[in-house]
């Protein structure tokens, strides 16, 4: 019992990726509609990528490079755990940088830089069905979807904006996919919605324990549901980022000390390095020379 | 500084070098054999087995050790693994009456063909601490029978004889047994899925459904019909060859529960069943099983569905504890950009909250204006 398996390229087998590429293919041609597959366990547990991790290993190739990002950073312990898994099982280059990397494999954040025709970026997806915490049975939310009814969702929305005096969904924002399907983009700050409208790059979305892979083709329509009079809009930040002046870009809250000191950082660790790289210096950095102690978009994320 | 648990790859090779550590224990003590965890803590082996779908008894202890104990770790391990194993083909249905009878009761007859055989059971031990076995003592050598041969009937055959009791029932012809491993789950199912699931459902979880039935949440009028376990030959199916080839014998448990029934407009009144099949010796798995199996029945008998036990959607999306332990664990990954979108909106809110009230409104009728 010294040799118990031998893992095929990507660890699935072959039948499993081919399996998992009809899937893929059938969600390409549906913009939006959630396509049942028959997901496997994969040696990271359920709720943790493996839908993400199941279309990586279906569409990468050797000649590949994997940025993996988990709330925008690439060296959170999970993204430095998928991507060393590809690197052990499929023996695939690697990167941070956002404009090398062929496939993204991301959780919670699209990048900052606009991705290019050339680019797949995979989403890590743990509850696919947007209509889930309006209707726990799946048998009913796949009928709503078949017969396009959605009120409930903007009775949902409309009941916000009663009660809140606005829209209160800030991440997993749900949008309307090719004029057709309501779509959850998976727990991405709704700051990041615009991203996916009429992306040059395929975004692919997997949920394992759910058991669906979904898509949006390049070039599609992807619009954030609202009202008239309450028109969507995005999370702004009264500040640029911290380290490298950024402003328009996703913010993390960084607490400095126990007297209420705050700083806000791109949560975007490769874009706010690249900037910084290029000269641009946000006010911490210029007072403190925080760049390579580990903050985000420090040395570390580099290495 | 929270940003500290910005781990990089150093880190988590360390936490798993500690891990190792931890798991091996004190180095000074022998380290416990994977023969030793099969024969001493079978038990746990077969819960790793049969909620792994892997009968495979080395690599259940194997894990077991790697997982320190943790069953539900352990399942992982071992589901992880068989995930990546081909698919030869699939077998003959087991004949649980030509099983080799370790065990064999039944609650519904006092004596009955075959006999009642209590076999290697915790029933009726007085649950008192043995202070023998905190040292090695001698254990004596097991009384021994003579096996059966052949058939040993089963008690749903006996009701069957008289018509009291509904027969195991058939597929259409151009059913197919499904495969929850290698197709996606949809909602309904046909019982052979479902029983796929139970069969591999968490124990706790399945006991917790079991029990609530029997405290008449979705009551099912449930006697042990018979419980059974010992080894069957497992036939694969060669259709190449155009006959079975054995592989060799398994260990299952068996339960078949018997239900009273009064009739429905689907059904004439008559006794149900419910089923459990587990792999090594678990009754408490198999008779919870059974026990949820009729309560997910209830479509099938034109029963009124009230309760959870009775809910195929609520019960086979929550039975698998490697999805649950995942999805509730993953809760401990970072969510703080999510959660960032969270302050902003509850800060604003709070502005909103407060200047209505400094203006001498009701803050919450405002809203809704």
């Amino acid at each position: 019992m010294t040799e118990l398996a031998t893992y095929n390229f990507a660890y699935l087998d072959e039948q499993t990726k081919r399996m998992i590429r009809r899937a893929i293919l059938k969600a390409i041609a549906i913009p939006g509609y959630q396509v049942p597959f028959a997901s496997r366990e994969m040696p990271m547990p359920y709720g943790w990528g493996t839908g993400g991790v199941q279309l990586t290993a279906a569409i990468i190739g050797p000649q590949d490079v994997l940025k993996v990002i988990d709330q925008g950073a690439d060296d959170t312990t999970n993204a430095v755990s998928i991507r060393a898994f590809f690197q052990k099982v499929a023996n695939v280059a690697v990167t941070t940088r956002t404009e090398e990397a062929t496939i993204i494999q991301t959780r919670h954040r699209i990048p900052e830089a606009k991705l290019g025709p050339n680019q797949v970026l995979v989403y890590q997806v743990p509850i696919p069905e947007p209509l889930r915490f309006l209707e726990p049975r799946e048998t009913e939310t796949r009928k709503m979807h078949a017969l396009e009814e959605y009120g409930l969702m903007h009775v949902k929305l409309y009941e916000d904006i009663a009660r809140n005096g606005r829209i209160a969904t800030t991440y997993a924002y749900p949008v309307k996919v090719a004029g057709r399907y309501v779509m959850d983009p998976s727990p991405t700050p709704k700051f990041d919605n615009p991203k996916m409208h009429l992306s040059d790059a395929l975004q692919l979305f997997g949920a394992g324990r759910e058991k669906r892979i979904y898509a949006v083709p390049p070039y599609t329509e992807v619009v954030s549901l609202d009202f008239e009079d309450h028109p969507f809009e995005v999370q702004r930040f009264d500040k640029p980022c911290a380290l490298c002046g950024a402003e328009q870009v996703y913010l993390d809250e960084v607490i400095l000390d126990d007297k209420g000191g705050r700083m806000f950082v791109c949560s975007d660790t490769d874009f706010c390095e690249d900037r910084r790289a290029h000269g641009h210096a946000g006010a911490m950095l210029a007072s403190n020379g925080l760049a390579s102690d580990g903050l985000p978009g420090g040395k570390e994320a580099a290495e | 500084m929270y940003v500290a648990v910005k781990g990089g790859e150093a880190a988590i090779a360390n936490a798993h070098r500690l891990l190792a550590d931890r798991r091996r224990g004190d180095r000074s003590l022998p380290a416990v054999g994977i023969d030793q965890i099969v024969a001493q803590l079978a038990l746990a082996v077969d819960r790793v087995m049969a909620e792994a779908s892997l009968y495979d008894r080395t690599l259940a202890a194997l894990a077991v050790r790697q997982a320190r104990g943790d069953m539900i770790e352990a399942i992982f391990l071992l589901r992880a693994y068989r995930t990546t194993l081909p698919r030869f083909g699939y077998s003959q249905p087991l004949d649980t009456a030509a099983m080799k009878i370790e065990r064999r009761i039944s609650a519904t007859y006092k004596d009955l063909p075959g006999g009642q055989l209590l076999g290697p059971t915790f029933d009726y031990t007085h649950r008192l601490l043995d202070p023998n076995l905190l040292a090695d003592e001698p254990v004596d050598e097991p009384m021994q029978r003579p096996a059966e041969q052949g058939r040993i009937m089963r008690v749903s055959e006996i009701l069957d004889q008289e018509g009291l009791i509904e027969g195991d029932g058939v597929m259409p012809v151009d059913h197919e047994i499904g495969d929850l491993t290698r197709e996606p789950l949809e909602f309904p199912m046909a019982r052979d899925l479902r029983l796929q699931a139970l069969a591999r459902g968490d124990e706790g979880f399945l006991l917790a459904l079991g029990y609530s039935t029997q405290r008449g949440y979705g009551r099912t009028h449930p006697f042990t019909g018979e419980i059974r376990i010992g080894e069957v030959e497992v036939e694969f199916d060669v259709p190449e060859l155009g006959f079975s080839v054995s592989l060799g014998r398994i260990q299952v448990t068996e339960c078949q529960m018997v239900n009273q029934f009064k009739g429905s407009a689907k059904a004439p009144p008559q006794f149900t069943r419910g089923y459990g099949l587990v792999f090594g010796q678990s009754e408490r798995k198999a008779m919870a099983m059974s026990l949820v199996d009729r309560a997910l029945r209830a479509e099938e008998l034109g029963e009124d569905i009230v309760a959870p036990a009775q809910d195929e959607e609520f019960v086979i999306s929550h039975s698998d504890n490697v999805q649950a332990t995942g999805f509730v664990e993953h809760l401990k990954l970072p969510h703080y950009v999510d959660f960032q979108a969270e302050l902003d909106l509850v800060r604003r809110m709070r502005r909103d909250f407060e200047a209505a009230r400094d203006r001498g409104m009701d803050p919450m009728t405002e809203a809704a204006e």
